[in-house]
């Protein structure tokens, strides 16, 4: 008999906006879900964000991204995840993105940006449909 | 992917990181074929130097264990940390907040950082802390800094995994420091008064001087350090003082045997074995109960008393192996 995973999921805050309440939140609800949420906090670059999450080797990274440099700061986490030998590890993400960056971003590899308004049941939902399967397999 | 254990183990003690995580994370989840890896990793641990940090939540341990991998690192040393939080007994989960505080050695290649949730092990840790620093002592890391959760009383199981253990506590506790007297001040190797900028830390200190002094005179000495550690004030006076108490250590009651293993290496050995028993009992013991459900029926009916279904039990759990 083998014990189910428990999913791992590391919240970041990447860039120098200091707005981290929604990652807090997010954070928060994915504990309450049953996660292991490692939280690193603000400023963090791809290179550290990327670093944490081989450490801790976790499942999912939700990067929480208010000051409009997800065009940049995206596809550089999942370059830095990548390079590491991580680029199996989903990258996730909220905060004010419009509509006509979603295309271009997924097609960077983000799995998914929830938009503001999004519920914490939404994206504990995708977890439990995208990242969990992924991670029972592993 | 089937990987061979001995070829993995060999990854992972050659520094493959992500290899080396996701073991942990094996270990962590009681995954089959962790074990077999661990097996091959055990021969080379025992080199590393494992410290324990421990003290109340919002002493500023994270901050300390911040400090002291500066400190460590700008002497050449290799730096792993095991950083403990605890679990949610109602969700399950847990926020892992201990690398906001180091943050800064991240990107360090010589550094590797790990949160582990309690997941409802008791005593400060995890059941897993104990496989995960071997991981990082087999590795080559020279120093493997233990961080538990923000302890109470009783929550001393730091002492057995540690070579080292320091009791970070803050001024103006007052009456608290009475409180903490019980379990956690018992076992400091070193204490630490952090935060010693503020009012009240030289009563801090007395107080901790004289609890010290209650104990008897064949007592092991205890050194005191005031630090600051978000300036790293007092960290290098930290650092001499843990080194002091290794080499008293080496040199007084901890005197090696035959085969060079000192007594508190040797406790150390056996602790983590009773863990792996006791671990193993537990898990056949809810194998044995969910076999035999009638007895916890009869017990519930009082037509069996539990004494002799749990006798039933054990025979039944030993001769099963």
């Amino acid at each position: 008999m083998t014990s189910q995973r428990k999913l791992r999921i590391l919240v970041a805050k990447p860039g120098l906006d200091g707005h981290d309440r929604g990652a807090k939140v997010v954070a928060r609800a994915l504990s309450d879900a049953g996660y292991e949420v490692v939280y690193t906090g603000l400023h963090q670059t791809p290179e550290m964000i990327a670093a944490a999450a081989v450490q801790e080797s976790v499942d999912a990274v939700g990067l929480s991204i208010m000051s409009g440099a997800h065009m940049t700061l995206f596809p550089a986490v999942i370059e830095a995840l990548r390079a590491r030998g991580a680029g199996d590890v989903l990258v996730f993400g909220g905060g004010i993105v419009p509509d006509e960056d979603l295309a271009p971003l997924k097609t960077a590899g983000v799995a998914q940006v929830f938009k503001p308004g999004a519920s914490t049941e939404e994206i504990i939902k995708w977890v439990e449909t995208h990242v969990r399967p992924r991670a029972e397999a592993g | 992917m089937a990987n061979d254990p001995a070829e993995l183990a060999e990854r992972i003690a050659s520094g493959d990181v992500r290899a080396a995580a996701r073991l942990m994370r094996d270990l962590d989840d009681i995954r089959p074929g962790a074990i077999a890896v661990m097996k091959h990793l055990y021969p080379r641990t025992g080199r590393g130097f494992v410290l324990g940090i421990t003290g109340n939540p919002g002493a500023g341990k994270s901050t300390v264990v911040d400090a002291l991998i500066s400190l460590y690192r700008a002497a050449g040393k290799r730096v792993g940390v095991v950083a403990v939080d605890p679990t949610s007994p109602f969700s399950g989960g847990a926020i892992l907040g201990d690398r906001i505080r180091m943050q800064r050695h991240a990107t360090d290649e010589g550094v590797f950082i790990r949160s582990l949730a309690t997941r409802g092990h008791l005593g400060g840790l995890s059941r897993s802390t104990g496989e995960v620093v071997a991981v990082l002592d087999a590795m080559g890391y020279d120093v493997v800094i233990v961080e538990t959760v923000g302890v109470g009383q009783d929550e001393v199981d730091v002492v057995s995994q540690a070579e080292c253990a320091v009791v970070v506590t803050v001024p103006g506790m007052g009456d608290e420091i009475q409180a903490i007297k019980a379990g956690i001040l018992e076992i400091a190797d070193v204490l630490v008064v952090n935060k010693s900028d503020r009012e009240g830390a030289d009563r801090a200190v007395r107080d901790l001087f004289a609890m010290l002094e209650l104990r008897g005179h064949d007592a092991a000495p205890v050194e005191i350090v005031r630090t600051v550690a978000t300036s790293g004030k007092g960290i290098d006076e930290l650092a001499h003082a843990i080194d002091r108490f290794r080499e008293r250590g080496i040199h007084a009651s901890d005197v090696p045997n035959a085969g060079g293993i000192t007594p508190r290496r040797r406790r150390r050995a056996q602790a983590t074995l009773r863990e792996l028993v006791v671990d193993r009992l537990r898990r056949a013991t809810d194998g044995a109960l969910a076999a035999r459900p009638e007895l916890v029926d009869e017990v519930a009916a009082r037509t069996t008393d539990p004494y002799t279904a749990a006798d039933e039990l054990v025979r039944a759990i030993t001769a099963s192996k």
